[in-house]
């Protein structure tokens, strides 16, 4: 019961509902306006892109702790 | 079309399921000897190191021989420059005199020891002896020099077109024009502005080729390829460095004035808003090393351990199965190098546009 591997756990399920939502958003904004689409791609791609560092900032820190 | 690309990748997919086949029948061979440390192949892959590896083959007589590039070792200690291959530490055997010191390379790294080649550790930490300043060639400095050489040979011939009558582009210019284009227009002329933009241009468009490059070469398993460059966090701190020095040094007034006399705050909100700011100086470079080595170093890891896994289980079955994941794992990955190259020159652009922008009155 390493509390090293449960926040990792966690850490995993706060990036997959931040990237998750990100593209819930883009999907959504695509079907409303297809004639943006490559806009809203880049612009999705960029936020999980930043989203996702966050998540490998605390994965970084906890092998760094454990 | 359609049947002969499908024909294709089946082909390709046996012919790694077929090498991973051979594979795990050499490896679990002697597998009673040693158990397999996926940790230490691991880090051993990640790491720097003062040869380069070249490919490992089996000899008649049934051992395993590897062939090694040794790189030059440089370093000053005690006020004198010793220069020499890093053959003569053969693999952290042999203890190297040189002068009136004794040098031994342990875990990667070299030591300055006795006669004996003692390497003095407590209980699991780093070893205690001291360390020359080392500013050999290892395999991350000879790989950074191989990708500038590939940039250098992919740019030079495309530029040279536009000395004379510009026309038609054809040719290795044809594949660059329109990412530098879109380099251009979509990442330095929209964050910095069409006033400023010539500046940055090169320093923007360097890090944005060189760390594409480079990761595009840390994926490529065997000789030229291999080392992890991009993973490395000296090399992504010193490109977060460059863009820090050069927000700071490119600050407009209003930009200082934005950090230590907030404009419109009364004075003890400004008081305590200056450590954030000074704070989020220095937060934003520090994320910019940290968001690539990570990706990079995550995902080596990922595909080493996923091929790992036959060896692991010593299971001839899981081959394709893992094959298959580190197959997605790859290409995944050639293209998060494409966009953490993306990501890092978007936001070094986007930090020097804040820093240079001058408010219009």
């Amino acid at each position: 019961m390493n509390l090293t591997t449960i926040g990792l756990g966690l850490i995993v399920i706060g990036a997959g509902i931040g990237i998750g939502s990100i593209g819930k958003g883009a999907m959504e904004a695509m079907g409303r306006q297809p004639e943006i689409l490559s806009k809203i791609q880049t612009a999705m791609i960029i936020a999980a892109a930043l989203v996702e560092g966050v998540a490998l900032f605390a994965i970084v820190l906890a092998w760094l702790i454990s | 079309m359609q049947i002969r690309l499908r024909i294709t990748i089946y082909f390709i997919f046996l012919f790694f399921i077929s090498t991973a086949v051979s594979a795990s029948n050499e490896k679990s061979g002697n597998a009673e000897e040693k158990g397999f440390d996926a940790l230490s192949m691991i880090m051993h892959h990640i790491s720097d190191s003062h040869y380069w590896h070249i490919v490992s083959y089996e000899k008649p007589d049934g051992s395993e021989a590897d062939i090694y590039l040794p790189l030059p070792v440089i370093i000053i200690y005690d006020g004198s420059l010793y220069v020499f291959m890093s053959s003569e530490f053969n693999h952290g055997e042999a203890v190297v005199k040189k002068g009136n010191n004794y040098f031994k390379l342990y875990h990667d790294k070299i030591y300055v020891t006795n006669e004996t080649g003692d390497i003095k550790t407590d209980a699991e930490g780093p070893p205690e002896n001291l360390k020359p300043f080392d500013l050999s060639v290892t395999r991350n400095v000879a790989s950074m020099w191989m990708s500038v050489m590939i940039i250098l040979a992919l740019f030079i011939p495309a530029a040279r077109k536009y000395k004379g009558k510009p026309s038609m582009p054809t040719g290795i210019q044809s594949f660059i024009e329109p990412i530098i284009l879109f380099v251009r227009d979509d990442i330095v002329i929209e964050t910095i502005g069409e006033k400023k933009a010539d500046k940055f241009m090169p320093y923007i468009m360097t890090i944005f080729f060189f760390i594409w490059i480079n990761n595009i070469i840390g994926m490529i398993p065997f000789f030229p390829g291999g080392s992890n460059v991009s993973g490395n966090i000296a090399f992504t701190s010193i490109l977060a460095v460059f863009t820090f020095l050069l927000t700071n040094i490119n600050g407009s007034k209003t930009y200082w004035k934005d950090i230590f006399a907030t404009p419109g705050v009364p004075i003890p909100v400004r008081i305590i808003l200056i450590p954030i700011e000074v704070a989020s100086m220095f937060t934003k470079p520090f994320a910019l090393m940290i968001r690539l080595f990570a990706n990079i170093t995550a995902g080596h890891i990922i595909i080493l351990s996923l091929t790992s896994l036959i060896f692991v289980l010593k299971s001839l079955y899981i081959s394709p199965v893992s094959i298959g994941m580190s197959l997605f794992m790859d290409l995944l990955e050639i293209l998060v190098g494409l966009i953490q190259a993306y990501i890092f020159t978007l936001l070094s652009a986007l930090f020097i546009g804040m820093a240079v922008h001058e408010e219009e009155h």
